[in-house]
C-alpha cells in the first residue's frame, strides 16, 4: 500500500483514516488514499464494499470521521455545497440528474456557483462538442433521456462546474457494453484535458485498463493499492474481480 | 339575474385568492415535503397589517387616491409577511429538518396557533371592517354583475401567477428551487445551498400570502385574527386537488375550488329544498309547510365552507396525487 504514497508531491486529494458509520454499522473502516494532480486513479471493489460511502464522505454528503485534505485544505468540516467552488465535483451513483429539468437546465445547474457568463458559455459549447447528443436534446426534459445519455448529462453537468478533481461513482452502472465504452471514452477525454479523476467502479477490468493506478476495497477497508498493471496481474485481483 | 354566471364570477374571484395561497403551500411542500399549516396565518397577518396601515392613512386624512392607499397597505404587508415566513422556517422548521416527519407537522400546527394568538394580542378579538375606500363600481355582464374589486383581484392574481411562473422557470434561483425540490443532496453537489433555497421559498410564499390577505380582506370587507384558519385549510385543499408540490396544480386547484364552492353555495338551497323532492313518508307534513313557506331548505348557503372539505375528501379517496400531480412518492 505504501508503493504509491502521497509523500512524493502534494496530493490534490488525500484521505486519512476515513470512517463512515450508518447507525452502529461501519461501512468504511479507516481508509487512507491519495490522488495527485493530473492522475486518473480508480477504486474498485465488490457491491457493498463501501465505495459509494467513501465518495459521499469525500463530497460531504454524509458525516464521516478522519481527515480529508484537498489542496492542503481540510474538507471534513465543510458543507457539501462549497466543494464545487473549490474545484471538486462528484458524479453520483445512479447519475442523480434532475429528471424534471431540461438537459440545458441541468447543465446550467452544474455552473450554479459561477458568475462568469462568458466562461460558462464557453464551457457549455465545450460540453456540447464533447457530448453532441446533449446539444440535440438540450430542450428535452432530462427524465426522457436513455440511461447512457443520462450518464453523459451527469458528466457534462459536473464539467460545467469546471472542476479540477472529478469523482465518478460507477459510471458504467446499468449501461449496455457499447454505451459503457462510449462513457469511458469521454472519461479518458476529460482526463486528457488535465482534469484529475478518481473513478469508482465495479467493472474492475475496464477501470484498471483506464486508470494508471488503483485501490481495491473490501468490506470497508483498502486491501490492495498498486499500479493498474500490477493489479491486473495480481492473482488475488484476477480471482476476485476479473473472473479468472 | 343569472345565478350560474354570477356564481362563476364570484367563484373565479375567491378561486384566484385560493390559488395564490395554495401556491404557498405547494411551493414549500415541493422543497421540503412539509405542509406549512401556519401559512393561512401569514395570510391573516397580511390582511391585518394592510388594514392597520390603510386605517392609519385614512385616519390621518391624507388626500390620496384610494388605489394608492390600498397599495401602501400591500407594500407594508409584504415585508412583514416575508419576515414572518423567514422566521417560521429559521426558528421552527429548520431545526427539525431531519426529524421524523410528524415533528415538523405538529410544529406547523403549533406555529399556526401561536401566530393566531399573537394577532389576537396585537389586533384584538373583534373583527375589523376593511375600510371601503375603493369605489366598488359594478358592471353588468350578460345578466350578472362583476365589481371593480373582483376585476382587480382576478387581474392581480393572474399577474402574480405569471410572474411566479416566469421566476420559477426562467431565473437561476427558480431553476435551483426546482432542482432542490427534486434532489436536495445532488443540488448541494451543484453548489446550491439548500438553506438559502428553502428560506427563499418561504419568503416568496409569504409575499404571495400578503397580497392574498389584502385581496381577501378587501373582497369580504372584513379581517379577523381567525380568518387564516379556514382560508388556509381551503387553500391547502386546493393545493391537494391540483396535486401538492405542483405549481400549475395549485393554480388550477384554487380556481376549481373557488368555482365548486361558489356554484355549490349558489345551488345548495335549491337542491336541498324538500318541497322539490318526493320525500317518502313525510308527504303530509311537508305539503303543509311547503304550502305555507314555499320552501323547506335542508342546507342553506351558510354551508359554504363544506364544499372545500368535500372536495378534499373526494380527492384523497379517489385521486390522492391530485389532478396534475404525479404518483405520490414515498420519500421520507
Ligand atoms: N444509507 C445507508 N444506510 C445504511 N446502510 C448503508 C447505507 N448506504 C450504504 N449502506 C451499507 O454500507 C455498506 C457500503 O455500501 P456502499 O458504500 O454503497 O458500497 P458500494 O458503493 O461499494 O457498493 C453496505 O453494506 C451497505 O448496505
Ligand atoms: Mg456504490
Amino acid at each position: 500500500m505504501a508503493s504509491s504514497s502521497p509523500e512524493k508531491g502534494y496530493a490534490l486529494l488525500e484521505a486519512l483514516n476515513l470512517e463512515v458509520h450508518y447507525g452502529g454499522i461501519a461501512a468504511v473502516k479507516g481508509v487512507s488514499f491519495a490522488v495527485e494532480e493530473g492522475e486518473l486513479v480508480c477504486l474498485i471493489g465488490a457491491n457493498g464494499a463501501g465505495k459509494t460511502s467513501t465518495l459521499k464522505a469525500l463530497a460531504r454528503m454524509i458525516p464521516s470521521s478522519g481527515e480529508i485534505h484537498y489542496r492542503k485544505e481540510r474538507l471534513d468540516r465543510q458543507p457539501s455545497h462549497l466543494l464545487i467552488g473549490k474545484g471538486m465535483a462528484l458524479v453520483p451513483e445512479g447519475r442523480g440528474i434532475f429528471a424534471r429539468l431540461t438537459v440545458a437546465e441541468n447543465l446550467a445547474m452544474g455552473a450554479y456557483h459561477r458568475n462568469d457568463k462568458d466562461g460558462i458559455a464557453a464551457d457549455l459549447a465545450h460540453v456540447y462538442t464533447l457530448l453532441p447528443r446533449l446539444k440535440e436534446r438540450a430542450e428535452q426534459v432530462a427524465g426522457t433521456l436513455s440511461g447512457g445519455e443520462q450518464q453523459m448529462l451527469a458528466i457534462g453537468r459536473a464539467l460545467m462546474g469546471r472542476p479540477q478533481l472529478l469523482l465518478l461513482d460507477e459510471p458504467s452502472m446499468g449501461l449496455a457494453p457499447l454505451m459503457v465504452e462510449k462513457v469511458f471514452e469521454v472519461i479518458r477525454a476529460v482526463a486528457a484535458e488535465g482534469v484529475t479523476i478518481f473513478l469508482v467502479e465495479q467493472n474492475a477490468r475496464l477501470a484498471l485498463q483506464t486508470c494508471s493506478r488503483g485501490y481495491v476495497m473490501e468490506s470497508g477497508r483498502i486491501t490492495l493499492a498498486d499500479t493498474s498493471d500490477k493489479l491486473l496481474a495480481d492473482p488475488r485481483v484476477r480471482a476476485a474481480y476479473l473472473g479468472e | 339575474m343569472d345565478i350560474f354566471l354570477q356564481q362563476i364570477i364570484n367563484g373565479l374571484t375567491t378561486g384566484s385568492v385560493y390559488a395564490i395561497v395554495a401556491l404557498g403551500y405547494t411551493m414549500v411542500y415541493g422543497v421540503i415535503q412539509l405542509i406549512n399549516f401556519a401559512h393561512g396565518e401569514v395570510v391573516m397577518i397580511g390582511a391585518m397589517v394592510a388594514f392597520t396601515v390603510i386605517m392609519a392613512i385614512v385616519g390621518a386624512g391624507a388626500p390620496l387616491p384610494p388605489i394608492v392607499i390600498v397599495l401602501a397597505g400591500v407594500l407594508a404587508a409584504i415585508p412583514v409577511c416575508m419576515t414572518v415566513g423567514f422566521l417560521l422556517e429559521r426558528v421552527a422548521y429548520r431545526p427539525l429538518r431531519h426529524a421524523p416527519r410528524l415533528a415538523p407537522l405538529i410544529t406547523a400546527i403549533g406555529m399556526s396557533i401561536i401566530l393566531q394568538q399573537l394577532a389576537l394580542l396585537i389586533w384584538g378579538r373583534d373583527p375589523r371592517a376593511f375600510p371601503q375606500i375603493m369605489e366598488n363600481t359594478s358592471f353588468s355582464l350578460g345578466g350578472a354583475a362583476i365589481s371593480s374589486v373582483q376585476i382587480a383581484i382576478i387581474l392581480m392574481s393572474i399577474a402574480l401567477m405569471a410572474v411566479l411562473t416566469w421566476f420559477v422557470y426562467r431565473t437561476k434561483f427558480g431553476i435551483a428551487m426546482r432542482a432542490t425540490a427534486e434532489n436536495v443532496s445532488v443540488a448541494g453537489l451543484m453548489g446550491i445551498d439548500a438553506n438559502r433555497v428553502i428560506a427563499g421559498t418561504f419568503i416568496i410564499a409569504a409575499g404571495l400570502a400578503a397580497v392574498a390577505g389584502v385581496m381577501y380582506g378587501t373582497y369580504y370587507g372584513i379581517a379577523h385574527y381567525t380568518m387564516g384558519f379556514i382560508l388556509g385549510l381551503k387553500a391547502f385543499s386546493a393545493a391537494v386537488l391540483g396535486g401538492i408540490g405542483n405549481l400549475a396544480g395549485a393554480m388550477l386547484g384554487g380556481i376549481l375550488l373557488g368555482l365548486v364552492e361558489a356554484l355549490g353555495t349558489g345551488y345548495i338551497s335549491e337542491f336541498t329544498d324538500l318541497c322539490k323532492w318526493p320525500v317518502v313518508g313525510a308527504e303530509g307534513m311537508l305539503m303543509e309547510r311547503c304550502a305555507a313557506d314555499g320552501h323547506v331548505v335542508l342546507f342553506g348557503s351558510n354551508y359554504q365552507d363544506v364544499f372545500a372539505f368535500l372536495v378534499l375528501i373526494m380527492v384523497l379517496v379517489f385521486r390522492p396525487s391530485g389532478l396534475l400531480g404525479e404518483r405520490v412518492s414515498e420519500r421520507a
